[in-house]
């Protein structure tokens, strides 16, 4: 039962979110939909050129770039930090309460760092022969020693993806950790009796059950993603952020240089208006497909 | 082969003779083994980076943890902070570590306590009032969550620049002062709030606004405490605006420096990583004090929602 309050009072309540959102939202999301058919001399000059920026970025080899890595990293995330969270929640989820608590606070730790110190901290555990990793996986596999992860284009993009796994797998755990807990164990108890393995128990009981999270988490991973920008440019500083042969530039950091660094904000603009509707579309899809396997 | 070969090669031996004997127990075995697994493979870089910050010279690449203790005289030092603090040269004359780690302070703190108080404020209208244009204002809300905050980031710097903000505290401040997401929370909390006790206090002369303050809020604390964690660390950690609102040397942020800092000191990695290692103290005492809020805070709008 809501209360049916007569006089001012939630306009007042509400005045405040109302005004700094339509000065610091709602006018420079219009501003940002007519600036990006100009083509912008720093802040103050600008002249409209229609639709030569996005003419621009059709056909810009940084920019396809840009997009590839993006795109493999979102899928990448999807596809491999998620499933690694969710069997960490699983790992958690049978323990005892006392250590779930301990484990949950250590996984989600690095998450204190944000993505510049990550990505600093990580520059130096990458380092040939010495870096923490490097003398890792030859401990572990003897190989890898002399792996240049920061420079050499084949070993970019595992490199940030690495050190994404490590800030963010515990970040999803503990989604997937509070979902777990949700769901209701006479469910699965039913199936096993029914004499479901366990991974039939967790792909047609748990899992669907949960799937209002899961649906929750990916659109969040995809939407994380495709806005990655400190953590390879403070990981990849030497060749600011882009990486040999381009391997490790984002769109973001596309954004950044050809926006802000060069003046040009109506490019920048057209830019972001190509990621916003990336993420708009693959949103909307995952919802549609959620609700399809709803029913 | 080496150690850790080896003790891989124990752990499964255990795991096979515990799994012969009573497979409930193998099992338990090896959950907790990866389980224990995995935090290593995670607290491993926090272990790596407390005696890298103190390392001098060749002992920075000699040791991979600590070196000896009997040769902590000749390779551990606090070389590295005396030269981070020594901050960076400026047009206004030398700009201190410590004030740039004030200008973040400043920046997360205000932005968090402005966006706490706006949101709640929002949230608490959202969630106990109903009022006309309520349905399209949760629909336009919900929808700009979607819009990525780096697409309005040209337009707001051409404003900033108007408002006359461009390279001052205030102008990171500012455009940031309310959160949709902080709002959410805070709707989410209050639906929760018994309307018999607003009631009680309107009946007892309480004004609206003093209801908020004295009814409302310390009900929904717990939520204000995730929420105040979320947004500090986002404050705290913020990049992309400062990095380009920002320009005078004694504005600066810690992330910002530290990002210019890799540039400068690329052989002495000792000293970007002190840096790295004070900036990750602020946001790990504040967690201390507010993880039990925090992450139930966090998840229940995922989870109930």
């Amino acid at each position: 039962m809501k209360i049916r309050h007569k006089g001012p009072a939630p306009y007042l309540f509400l005045s405040p979110y109302l005004i700094l959102t339509t000065i610091f939202f709602v006018v420079p999301f219009v501003n940002a939909i007519m600036l990006a058919f100009y083509e912008t001399n720093g802040p103050r000059s600008r002249a409209f050129v229609g639709f030569d920026n996005f003419r621009f970025l059709l056909h810009d080899t940084n920019f396809h770039a840009a997009l590839w890595n993006t795109t493999i990293f979102a899928v990448v995330s999807v596809c491999v930090q998620l499933p690694l969270a969710m069997a960490l929640a699983l790992l958690l989820n049978g323990g005892g309460s006392r250590l779930r608590g301990i484990f949950r606070l250590i996984f989600f730790s690095p998450n204190l760092v944000g993505q510049v110190l990550v990505g600093i901290l990580f520059s130096v555990l990458f380092t040939p022969r010495y870096g923490l990793i490097t003398r890792g996986f030859q401990a572990f596999l003897h190989w890898g020693i002399e792996a240049r992860w920061l420079t050499d284009p084949a070993l970019i993009m595992p490199a940030i993806v690495l050190a994404s796994l490590w800030l963010w797998v515990g970040f999803n755990m503990v989604y997937f950790l509070a979902a777990l807990q949700t769901v209701d164990k006479s469910l699965e108890e039913a199936a096993r009796i029914d004499g479901a393995s366990a991974w039939q128990v967790f792909w047609h009981v748990t899992l669907p059950s949960m799937r209002h999270v899961v649906v929750f988490v990916v659109i969040m991973t995809v939407i994380g993603s495709y806005q990655l920008f400190e953590l390879p440019l403070t990981l990849l500083s030497e060749s600011y952020g882009y990486g040999a042969k381009n391997a490790g530039l984002t769109l973001i950091t596309y954004l950044n240089y050809n926006g802000f660094r060069s003046g040009d904000l109506g490019l920048g603009s057209a830019v972001g208006w190509v990621i916003a509707l990336i993420i708009f579309t693959i949103s909307l899809i995952q919802i549609r497909v959620a609700r399809l396997t709803e029913d | 082969m080496n150690g850790f070969h080896y003790a891989l090669i124990a752990l499964v031996l255990i795991w096979v003779v515990l799994r012969v004997r009573d497979r409930e127990r193998a099992r338990k075995f090896a959950r907790w083994a990866l389980i224990g697994a995995g935090a290593l493979l995670v607290l491993a870089p926090f272990a790596w980076i407390v005696p890298a910050v103190f390392k001098t010279g060749d002992a920075f690449n000699d040791y991979v943890f600590f070196p000896p203790l009997s040769k902590w005289s000749d390779t551990m030092s606090l070389a590295n902070f005396r030269k981070l603090s020594e901050g960076r040269p400026s047009l206004r004359g030398q700009v201190y570590f410590w004030e740039y780690f004030l200008n973040s302070t400043v920046i997360a703190t205000v932005t968090t306590t402005l966006q706490i108080f706006f949101s709640s404020l929002a949230g608490y209208a959202l969630a106990k009032f109903e009022f006309r244009g309520k349905a399209l204002l949760m629909l336009f809300m919900l929808g700009s969550m979607m819009i990525p905050p780096v697409l309005l980031l040209a337009p707001l710097y051409k404003m900033v620049v108007d408002l006359g903000l461009v390279d001052s505290l205030a102008g990171v401040i500012v455009p940031i002062m309310v959160s949709t997401y902080g709002a959410f929370l805070f709707r989410q909390a209050c639906v929760s709030v018994p309307n018999e006790m607003l009631d009680a206090a309107r009946l007892d002369g309480c004004s609206e606004i003093g209801i908020y303050f004295r009814v409302v809020m310390p009900l929904v604390r717990p939520m204000a405490a995730a929420f105040c964690l979320v947004a500090f660390l986002t404050n705290w950690n913020a990049f992309f605006m400062p990095n380009v609102f920002l320009h005078s040397e004694d504005n600066l942020t810690v992330p910002v420096v530290l990002n210019l800092l890799l540039g400068v000191y690329r052989q002495k990695q000792g000293i970007f990583l002190a840096g790295t290692a004070l900036a990750m103290i602020p946001p790990a005492v504040l967690f201390f004090f507010l993880q039990k809020e925090f992450i139930s805070g966090l998840t229940s709008g995922a989870v109930k929602g």
